[in-house]
């Protein structure tokens, strides 16, 4: 059916949240199952061979540098993940559209804090803690938004949440119904960090899995969170392995496919520990035995602080060991996840850290490669593989996997066999729902598909949901849709909050939702540190600043100086129709150029004039291969650099030249501003200026400055070729040349 | 019980393995870990297993929550939920959906169609 809430996408309008909410209850799922990017061998882009990239992007914000290389964007070869957490589903999603405009494909939808413990499912749009309240209606919204966003990126998205907690079966089912890509799905989670009881966790996550396996979900595991829990990261590497180890097999005897199973996997260290050398032989042990399985290249929280450059730094080292290695999903923990939940343009900051390192390391590989015979490395992963057994064979010998959590085996902080009998101790009949798992009686019956374990389905049925004419999982429009079940906490209570900045435009500075007002002021204040935090909040409210909070604060020096980060709500919104806005000059189409270009037979000398030696700007402008002027026929005769602007003005009257263009770099002792106020005055005096294009350009030039000192335009930083052309074209034909 | 790292004596029925006899030993051993687990998951089920085929069904959250708490309450949760809400539209000649439905109606009588089949506990 069509739909009118699915409307494609336009590049400069935004998501109409307030739509897409509409008709959900007709929502379908396009497709399930996990998505990989499709890698091209040997990719040409711009003057560049890629190794290690896959197809590129219909839409996207290319790296900030891409101007100087043909605006390419190359897209790793590897999935990009970001995490999102605003704890509200409609800012969720204009979130995930801006990651994906800056190449994420996988979009990890945190849950709100205690879902875990909630023996059920939730249902409606009840705001959350940390995430969003993992609902049906929340998940089709966010899968139908991620169809449109999908559309206008032009690569699939996967949706990607968490089948973790007591009601882990129940969402698992609810996930496959509603074409959720991929999930975290550890019954070890459960038990070591939820409290959980452990026979009701690993019952229900046989079932749990089963049923992601039915739509081909990928799974990621849930050992990262042993080292983010663990007191020394660097000991806890044999433990890593077997965590993932019973996940990965506990999960293929239930029926999971290998090629669907993730690990999630983070190097353990940071600086100041030489992190690289001591992590990359874990790195190394991990994919050794876990080669049949998928890596979630996850980066390192452990660490993390409230500093986010000592995070990005970090995190590309971690992106440094992915391509030393290998990774099939490159998660991103956004840089300020040290502080708070992560913002918006912190989100987009970690997927760009990804896609800049993992491009930039494109096929680094093949030069760079990991010495298996370094004596230290392979002692090392040795050692680290041998612990691991010691780990499991103690395991078995005390008793098996529930004995062992009894017995406070994991996230200890020795180094296996080294125990300091600090792990975290749990109780096979304690926990949350302890006591509530019951054995399958004999005429047991479950009459549905993709069911786990006994089950005395009668004889000759062609699909186990026969005796109910169809399940859901077979029949989609068996699936219940249940709307809001609180009349105060919803989506559209929240939205009709902040209606008036949707429908007047109004604009407010925003870092999670839409209207929070908040914004942060960094500042550099010559105090130490506990003064500079008192001194930077009473500038905040001098400033008009409310709730203000120092964030981050780093010592300069104990007694110069402090760097503090501060955060405030300010509560202004600004009419964007008040607002006076230069008007930019509109580009000509190549056709439009070249036409008027031929007819006149254009023909421009440019030169860098006075005592200067700058010349990339000025082959950017012209030459072909910057698209430059070249590129629409344009004549170019460039007399080089140091020109002095006599000769630029006699070349041009001895080439018959309509266009004078000329590059000054320097701006001591206003050279640039001399060099074209002469340029002006000979041209008048030789009588020329009335049928030349005067046409300055560098870095301290404008538009405004050039034309007060008697040029035709300026043009200064990141101008291109083509906003040359068009001024050219205009300009003569506005004078009627 | 706190131990000092004992690694080096450990070890020592390892040090002949190759790499490969290692990580065949990994697996070896992790399978025997979870086999159990995986025989426990075969043979059990949980609250939320219930609902989750009351889900597949096409029973919705809130009636799932409420059949399966009185099947909790009466012990029949070990015949399945599903069971349970399959034999009352057989015995009604309804929808699974309109029996779960019944069967989750507080004060409903559709229970004594269950009783009569699996007894109660209560």
């Amino acid at each position: 059916m069509t739909d009118d809430t699915m409307q494609p996408l336009l590049p400069n309008e935004k998501l109409d949240v307030v739509k897409l909410l509409e008709g959900l209850e007709y929502y379908r799922p396009r497709r399930s199952g996990w998505h990989w990017r499709e890698p091209v061998a040997d990719q040409h882009l711009y003057e560049f061979d890629y190794k290690q990239t896959s197809k590129g992007l219909k839409n996207s914000i290319p790296l900030p540098a891409a101007h100087y290389f043909d605006n390419i964007d190359p897209q790793p070869d590897c999935v990009v993940t970001t995490e999102i957490a605003s704890g509200r589903v409609e800012d969720d999603i204009r979130r995930m559209r801006m990651a994906a405009w800056h190449g994420a494909d996988h979009m990890m939808v945190i849950r709100t804090a205690g879902q875990s413990h909630i023996d059920g499912l939730i249902e409606g749009t009840p705001e959350g803690t940390g995430g969003i309240a993992v609902t049906r209606k929340q998940v089709r919204l966010t899968r139908k938004a991620l169809d449109l966003i999908e559309d206008e990126v032009g690569r699939e998205i996967n949706f990607h949440s968490y089948v973790s907690g007591v009601a882990g079966p129940e969402i698992a089912v609810m996930f496959a119904e509603e074409g959720v890509n991929g999930a975290h799905q550890d019954p070890q989670y459960n038990v070591l960090y939820r409290n959980i009881n452990m026979f009701r966790s690993f019952v229900d996550a046989a079932v749990a899995k089963h049923v992601m396996a039915s739509v081909r979900m990928l799974q990621i595991d849930g050992a990262h969170n042993a080292n983010a829990m663990s007191i020394k990261a660097w000991k806890i590497m044999p433990e890593l392995l077997v965590q993932h180890a019973i996940n990965c097999a506990f999960s293929v005897a239930v029926g999971m496919p290998k090629e669907d199973i993730a690990l999630s996997t983070v190097p353990p260290d940071a600086a100041p520990a030489p992190c690289m050398r001591m992590d990359l032989p874990y790195a190394v042990a991990l994919r050794d035995l876990f080669g049949e399985y998928k890596m979630r290249a996850q980066q390192n929280t452990r660490y993390m602080e409230s500093d986010g450059r000592d995070a990005t730094v970090s995190h590309v080292m971690n992106l440094m060991i992915s391509r030393l290695t290998s990774a099939d999903i490159q998660s991103t923990i956004t840089p300020d996840e040290g502080r708070n939940v992560p913002w918006h343009y912190n989100s987009v900051h970690a997927v760009n850290t990804a896609r800049q390192s993992l491009v930039g390391m494109d096929g680094l590989r093949e030069m760079v490669k990991v010495d298996r015979e370094n004596p230290e490395l392979k002692a090392r992963v040795r050692e680290i593989k041998e612990r691991a057994v010691l780990f499991l064979e103690a395991m078995v010998r005390d008793g098996g996997y529930f004995a062992s959590v009894e017995d406070a085996y994991f996230v200890d902080s020795g180094e296996y066999p080294e125990t300091n009998d600090d792990g975290i101790v749990r109780q096979s009949q304690g926990g949350v729902a302890a006591g509530t798992i019951v054995e399958r009686a004999d005429d047991y019956l479950a009459p549905v598909c993709h069911h786990f374990g006994v089950n005395h389905l009668p004889e000759g049925l062609e699909h186990a949901c026969d005796p109910i004419g169809g399940c859901t999982l077979c029949d989609h429009d068996k699936v219940p849709y249940t709307d809001e079940l609180d009349p105060e906490d919803n989506a559209n209570v929240r939205l009709a909050a902040t209606a008036e900045l949707r429908e007047k435009g109004l604009i407010t500075p925003e870092v999670q939702w839409a209207g929070d007002g908040v914004l942060v002021v960094t500042m550099f204040l010559p105090a130490g540190e506990r003064v500079a935090e008192a001194a930077a909040l009473e500038l905040g409210r001098a400033m008009n600043l409310t709730e203000c909070e120092v964030i981050h604060k780093q010592v300069m020096h104990p007694a110069e100086g402090t760097l503090i980060e501060l955060k405030g709500v300010l509560g202004v919104k600004i009419d964007p129709a008040k607002l006076v806005i230069p008007e930019q000059p509109e580009s000509l189409s190549d056709e439009e150029i070249r036409e008027f270009v031929a007819e006149r037979g254009l023909h421009c000398v440019a030169a860098t004039v006075g005592m200067d030696e700058h010349s990339v700007g000025m082959y950017e402008i012209i030459d072909i291969k910057h698209g430059g002027l070249e590129k629409w026929g344009f004549r170019c005769e460039h007399l080089g650099t140091s020109v002095p602007v006599e000769k630029l003005l006699d070349a041009a009257i001895e080439h018959g030249a309509q266009v004078v263009l000329l590059s000054t770099i320097i701006s001591h002792g206003d050279m640039h501003r001399r060099n074209m106020e002469k340029l002006a005055d000979l041209a008048r005096e030789k009588g020329v200026r009335d049928r030349l294009l005067l046409i300055a350009g560098g870095t301290q030039v404008t538009d405004e400055l050039a034309r007060s000192w008697g040029m035709d335009a300026g043009f200064g930083r990141r101008t291109h070729g083509i906003d040359v052309a068009s001024f050219i074209v205009e300009n003569m034909r506005e004078r009627g040349m | 019980m706190a131990r000092e790292d004992t690694f080096r004596q450990a070890r020592e029925h390892l040090a002949e393995l190759s790499d490969e006899q290692l990580e065949a030993r990994f697996w070896e051993l992790a399978q025997q870990v979870v086999d159990p687990l995986v025989g426990l998951a075969r043979t059990h089920t949980s609250p939320s297993i219930e609902r989750s085929v009351l889900m597949r069904m096409g029973v919705d959250s809130l009636t799932c929550m409420a059949v399966v708490s009185g099947c909790e309450k009466r012990g029949l949760l070990g015949h399945g939920a599903g069971n349970v809400v399959l034999h009352c539209s057989q015995e009604w000649g309804c929808s699974a959906t309109e029996a779960a439905a019944r069967l989750a109606l507080t004060g409903g009588t559709g229970w004594e169609t269950v009783e009569s089949k699996w007894g109660g506990a209560l």
